[in-house]
C-alpha cells in the first residue's frame, strides 16, 4: 500500500473508533437538561455534576467496587486453578487427556445464557447469591479453561530438560513448581491474568443475575439506569466513561510489552 | 550479464551517521567482471549482506555510486536490475507449485505462457527439479527448496547477477558438497557472474575463482585464493584464512634483523630496507606451515620453548613461546617433535612484515 | 515433544475438575432435569419426556432466531475479517505509531461489553446522538433504530464492527510481523506486484492467525448477548432476538424452565459442533504450519 492511503484508511478507522467514545464523554459532561435542549458538539457549559454524583452516591460507587472484587477473585482462582492443570497438559500424556482438554474448551464457548438459570438455582441453593465469590465461581466457567489454554502454550514453549533437572537433584514437585518453574513463565501468568481480568470484567449477564444488592457491580448497576424511567443520560454516560478507565488503566500500563511482543511475532 | 562497479560506496543504516563505526560499509572501491565466480567472505556482521543488497537494490548506498556496465543504476528496483539473490534461509510461496513458483519471476513480468512453460522446464532440468513440477513447494527438503530460489533467478533470461547470501546455511553437510557442484557446473555452463556471500573459508577456497575479503566494511583483499594464502594484505586475511591462521609477532628493525624482545629473525635486504623507512606498529607475519622445528640449534634458528603438541591426524601443530609470544608451526606427521626445548627457523622469503596491520611492499610491487 | 507417559497427571486437574463440575457439570445435569420436567406448581413437577425438545424444535421463533443468529454471525465476519486485515496492513512497523495504534486498538477490547452497548445507544440516538441526528437531520434520511428493523440491524452491525474489528486487526498484525524480511526481499526481486506480495506471501502466512481469528469471531458473535440486549432489547419487535436473547427471554421472562432447558441443551449441542470443527481446524492448521 501507499503510504497515503496506508494513513488514510489509519485515520478514518481511528476517528471511527474513537467517535463514540468522544460522545459519551462529551455527554458525561453536560447535565441532563442541557442533553435533551441542545445538540452540541463539545460540552459549551462542562460540569463534573454527573461524576461526582457517582463518587457519592453509595449505589453507584460501590458498584465498581463490587466489580473490581469479583474480578479480582476470580483473576486469583483462574491462575491458581489453571497452573496445575495447563502443567500436567505441557509434560504429560495420560489417558483421555486431549478429550479432557476440548471438553474445558467447549466450556469457554459455552453460552453464557444456557447457564444462567441452573446458576441461580445453583447458587440460591449453596447460599452464596449475591455475593462477590458467586460471580467469581461463574466467570471461572469460561476463564479456567481459557487460563489453561494460555498457560500450556507458555508452559510447552520451556524445554523439560529444566523439569528432569531439577528432579535428578531431587527436587520435590511442589518446591521446583513455586521455585522454579513459577519464575520462569512470569510472563505467560501475567498474561494469562490480563486475559482473565479483561474477560471478567467486560461480562453482563452472570453479573447481573446472580447480584441483587450487596454486590451488584457496576454494569448492572447501568441497566438498571437505562430501564428505568426518566433516564439520566448524564450520568450513564459518565458511569460508562468510568468503566472504561481501569481497561485502558491495563492497557497504558502493558503498551510497551504489547508492542515488544508484537515486534517479536508472538501475540 | 554484466560487469558490476562500485565507485567509492559507502553506507550506514543511521541517519546521521558521525564517525567511521556508525558505516556499516565504509568505503567500497570495487568492479565485479562479467561472468567471474567471486566469494565475499568475512567474519559475521564485516558488512558482506548489506554489500549484496547494495547490489541487488535492496539497499541503496548512502554515498558513493554503482554501476551496471557503466550505466549508473541508484533509484532503479531489483527488478529492473534484473538480478538473483538466494538467501540464507529458502524463500518460498508457500501455496503455490514448484512449477509456479519458478515461473512467478515471468509471469510477473507479463512473459507469454509459451515462453514461461519452455523456460521453466529448462531451468528445472539444470537444476534436477523436474519431478517435484507439480509438487506444492511447501512440502520439499531444504535443499530442494534452496533449489527453487536459485531456479526463481535462473528462469529469467539475460539477468545481471546472481547473488547468494550465505546459501548453504540450512543444507545438511552431504548435500552442501553436491549443491556447491551444481553451482559450479551453472557457472560454467551459462557463463553467469556469481557473488557468494559465506564466513566458511572451504567453502568460498572452493567456490570463487576470486575471493574477496571483508573485515570492519571494508574489502581488504581481492584475490585467488593462493594470493590470499601467500600473499595476504591484511593481518586479518593472515589470521582468516588458513587453519591455524598466521603467526603474528610485534617487532622491531635492528639493522638486517628482525628483534622481538630477545630473539633476533634476519630478513632478506630489500625487507630490511623497506622496514627501516616505517614508522607504523610492525608485525612479523608467517604461515605456521613453513616454520621449521629442530631438536638442536642451527645457523638462524631462534630458541622456543614448546608447549603443546597437537596432533592431527595429517600433521601436528606445535605451540611453542619465542620470547613470550605463542608460535604455532604445523610438522609434517612422520617428523619426530623434541620435547622441551627447540629451535626454529624462520625461512627469509616466507617472512612478511606488516605496518599498522598492512602488508609491506615495496613500491611498484604488484601481486 | 515427547511427553512423558503418565496417568498420574491426572491429580494435576482435580482442582480445575472441581472447580468445572461445579460450575459446569452440575448446572448442566440441572438443565437437563428442568428439560425433562413440567413444573406444575413449586414441588410438584412431572416427567414428560422429550416433549420440550420436540416443541422448542418446532418453535419457529426458534428457528427465526437461528436463522438471525447465522445471518448476523456470516455478515459480521463478511465486514469485519477484510477491514481487520486492511487496518493491519496500513499499520507502521516501527517508531511510536506502533504503540500508539496497538493501544488504541486494544481499547474497545477492554469495555465492559454494557458500556459498549451504552456507548452506541447514546450515539446513534436520533435526539442526543452524533449519528442518528447526523443521518436524521443532515442528511435527511429518517433513521430509528428502536422503531426500524433494517435501522437497528445496521447499528447493530456499525457496533460489532467498531468493538471485534480491532481483535481480527491485531492479530493479522501479529501475523504479519511474524513474516521474515527476505520474503518482501524475494518478491521486490521477483518483480512481485504489492497485490501479488498480498495474495502470495501476506495472506498465505497469516493463515494460522486468520483462522484463528476467523472462529474467535465466529464464537462469539454467536453468543452476543450484552450489546444488542442494551441496545434494542431484541428489538424492534423480534428483529434482533438473537439466541441468547430468545433464551434469556424463555428463562427468566416467562419461567418457562422447560422449554427453557431444552432451548439450552440444543443451543450448547449447536456450539459444541461448531466448537469440535472450530478444534480440528486449529489443530490441522498448527500441523500446516510445521511442515
Amino acid at each position: 500500500m501507499k503510504s497515503k492511503s496506508r494513513i488514510f484508511v489509519l485515520i478514518i478507522f481511528f476517528v471511527f473508533l474513537f467517535l463514540p467514545i468522544y460522545w459519551m464523554i462529551n455527554m458525561s459532561l453536560r447535565t441532563n437538561a442541557d442533553i435533551l435542549h441542545t445538540l452540541a458538539l463539545y460540552p459549551t457549559d462542562p460540569t463534573f455534576a454527573n461524576y461526582i454524583k457517582i463518587f457519592t452516591d453509595s449505589d453507584w460507587y460501590s458498584g465498581y467496587i463490587n466489580a473490581i472484587i469479583y474480578v479480582t477473585i476470580n483473576t486469583l482462582i483462574s491462575l491458581t486453578v489453571a497452573l496445575p492443570a495447563a502443567y500436567a497438559f505441557s509434560r504429560y500424556r495420560f489417558m483421555g487427556d486431549t478429550q479432557v482438554f476440548f471438553w474445558l474448551l467447549t466450556n469457554r464457548m459455552a453460552p453464557a445464557a444456557v447457564f444462567l438459570l441452573p446458576f441461580f438455582q445453583l447458587y440460591t441453593t449453596v447460599g452464596l447469591l449475591d455475593t462477590h465469590i458467586a460471580v467469581a465461581l461463574a466467570h471461572c466457567l469460561f476463564n479456567v479453561p481459557l487460563a489453561v489454554w494460555i498457560l500450556e502454550g507458555f508452559m510447552s514453549g520451556i524445554p523439560r530438560e529444566i523439569d528432569e533437572t531439577a528432579f535428578i537433584d531431587g527436587c520435590t514437585m511442589p518446591r521446583f513448581f513455586i521455585t522454579i518453574f513459577i519464575p520462569l513463565i512470569r510472563a505467560g501468568i501475567g498474561v494469562t491474568a490480563f486475559f482473565c481480568f479483561m474477560f471478567s470484567w467486560v461480562e453482563l449477564l452472570f453479573a447481573r443475575t446472580l447480584t441483587i444488592t450487596n454486590a451488584k457491580p457496576i454494569s448492572a448497576v447501568m441497566t438498571r439506569t437505562i430501564s428505568a424511567t426518566g433516564l439520566d443520560w448524564g450520568l450513564l454516560a459518565a458511569a460508562g466513561v468510568l468503566t472504561i478507565v481501569p481497561g485502558a488503566l491495563v492497557i497504558w500500563f502493558v503498551r510497551n510489552y504489547m508492542a515488544k511482543g508484537f515486534a517479536l511475532g508472538r501475540v | 550479464m554484466a560487469r558490476i562497479e562500485f565507485n567509492e560506496v559507502a553506507h550506514s543504516y543511521l541517519k546521521n551517521p558521525k564517525g567511521d563505526a556508525d558505516y556499516a560499509l565504509k568505503r567500497i572501491h570495487n568492479a565485479w567482471e562479467d561472468g567471474g565466480a567471486y566469494a565475499l567472505l568475512g567474519p559475521s556482521g564485516c558488512g558482506k549482506t548489506t554489500l549484496l543488497n547494495i547490489i541487488s537494490g535492496l539497499v541503496n548506498p548512502s554515498k558513493g555510486k554503482v554501476l551496471y556496465d557503466g550505466r549508473e543504476v541508484a533509484g532503479l528496483s531489483p527488478e529492473k536490475r534484473n538480478i538473483a539473490q538466494v538467501f540464507q534461509f529458502p524463500v518460498l510461496y508457500d501455496t503455490m507449485t514448484v512449477f509456479d513458483n519458478l515461473a512467478f519471476p515471468l509471469r510477473n513480468r507479463g512473459t507469454a505462457k509459451a515462453e514461461v512453460e519452455k523456460r521453466v522446464r529448462e531451468v528445472a532440468e539444470i537444476l534436477d527439479l523436474t519431478h517435484f513440477l507439480n509438487q506444492r513447494a511447501a512440502g520439499l527438503a531444504a535443499d530442494a527448496k534452496q533449489k527453487i530460489s536459485l531456479g526463481r533467478g535462473l528462469v529469467r533470461s539475460n539477468v545481471a547477477a546472481i547473488l547468494f547470501d550465505e546459501p548453504l546455511t540450512v543444507i545438511d553437510p552431504h548435500l552442501k558438497w553436491h549443491l556447491r557442484r551444481k553451482l559450479k557446473e551453472i557457472h560454467e555452463q551459462l557463463k553467469l557472474t556469481l557473488i557468494y556471500v559465506t564466513h566458511d573459508q572451504v567453502e568460498a577456497l572452493t567456490f570463487a575463482d576470486k575471493v574477496v575479503v571483508m573485515y570492519e566494511g571494508e574489502i581488504v583483499q581481492t584475490g585467488t585464493p593462493e594470493d590470499l594464502f601467500e600473499n595476504p594484505e591484511h593481518t586479518f586475511v593472515g589470521y582468516f584464512i588458513g587453519s591455524p591462521g598466521m603467526n603474528f609477532l610485534p617487532c622491531k628493525i635492528d639493522g638486517n634483523m628482525a628483534r622481538i624482545d630477545g630473539a633476533k629473525i634476519p630478513l632478506d635486504e630489500k625487507t630490511a630496507v623497506m622496514a627501516r623507512n616505517v614508522r607504523e606498529k610492525l608485525e612479523l607475519g608467517i604461515r605456521p606451515m613453513y616454520l621449521e622445528v629442530t631438536p638442536f640449534a642451527v645457523e638462524n634458528g631462534v630458541p622456543v620453548q614448546i608447549v603443546l603438541i597437537e596432533d592431527q591426524g595429517s600433521h601436528k601443530i606445535v605451540s611453542v613461546k619465542l620470547a613470550g609470544q605463542l608460535v604455532r608451526a604445523v610438522v609434517p606427521e612422520d617428523k619426530p617433535v623434541p620435547e622441551g626445548k627447540a629451535w626454529i627457523v624462520f625461512p627469509q622469503q616466507k617472512i612478511k612484515l606488516f605496518a599498522d596491520k598492512r602488508l609491506l611492499k615495496s613500491e611498484g610491487a604488484t601481486l | 515433544m515427547n511427553k512423558w507417559e503418565n496417568n498420574k497427571a491426572w491429580f494435576f486437574l482435580i482442582p480445575v475438575l472441581i472447580f468445572v463440575c461445579f460450575s459446569a457439570i452440575i448446572p448442566l445435569m440441572t438443565v437437563v432435569n428442568y428439560s425433562v420436567q413440567d413444573i406444575l406448581a413449586p414441588g410438584k413437577t412431572v416427567f414428560v419426556g422429550t416433549e420440550w425438545y420436540r416443541i422448542m424444535l418446532r418453535d419457529p421463533r426458534l428457528h427465526e432466531a437461528l436463522w438471525r443468529q447465522f445471518l448476523f454471525s456470516g455478515l459480521v465476519l463478511l465486514i469485519e475479517m477484510p477491514l481487520g486485515v486492511l487496518i493491519a496492513l496500513a499499520m507502521p512497523k516501527k517508531g511510536w505509531g506502533v504503540s500508539f495504534c496497538l493501544v488504541t486498538l486494544a481499547l474497545p477490547l477492554l469495555i465492559p461489553w454494557n458500556t459498549i452497548g451504552t456507548i452506541w445507544m447514546i450515539f446513534v440516538r436520533p435526539d442526543i446522538g452524533l449519528f442518528g441526528a447526523a443521518i436524521n437531520e443532515w442528511l435527511g434520511i429518517a433513521f430509528d433504530h428502536t422503531r426500524k428493523p433494517l435501522d437497528a440491524w445496521i447499528t447493530l452491525m456499525f457496533m460489532e464492527v467498531w468493538h471485534w474489528t480491532p481483535l481480527v486487526a491485531l492479530l493479522a498484525y501479529a501475523g504479519l510481523r511474524a513474516i521474515p524480511e527476505v520474503y518482501y526481499q524475494a518478491a521486490k526481486i521477483d518483480g512481485a506486484s504489492s497485490w501479488a506480495t498480498f495474495l502470495y506471501i501476506q495472506l498465505p502466512k497469516m493463515r494460522g492467525v486468520l483462522t484463528i481469528a476467523l472462529l474467535l469471531r465466529f464464537m462469539d458473535s454467536f453468543l452476543i448477548y450484552a450489546e444488542p440486549f442494551v441496545l434494542t432489547g431484541g428489538g424492534p419487535g423480534n428483529a434482533t432476538t438473537f439466541l441468547s436473547i430468545y433464551l434469556v427471554k424463555l428463562a427468566t421472562g416467562q419461567f418457562d424452565v422447560g422449554p427453557a432447558g431444552a432451548f439450552s441443551l440444543i443451543y450448547f449441542l449447536i456450539i459444541l459442533v461448531l466448537c469440535f470443527i472450530f478444534y480440528q481446524v486449529l489443530q490441522n492448521v498448527g500441523k500446516g504450519a510445521k511442515t
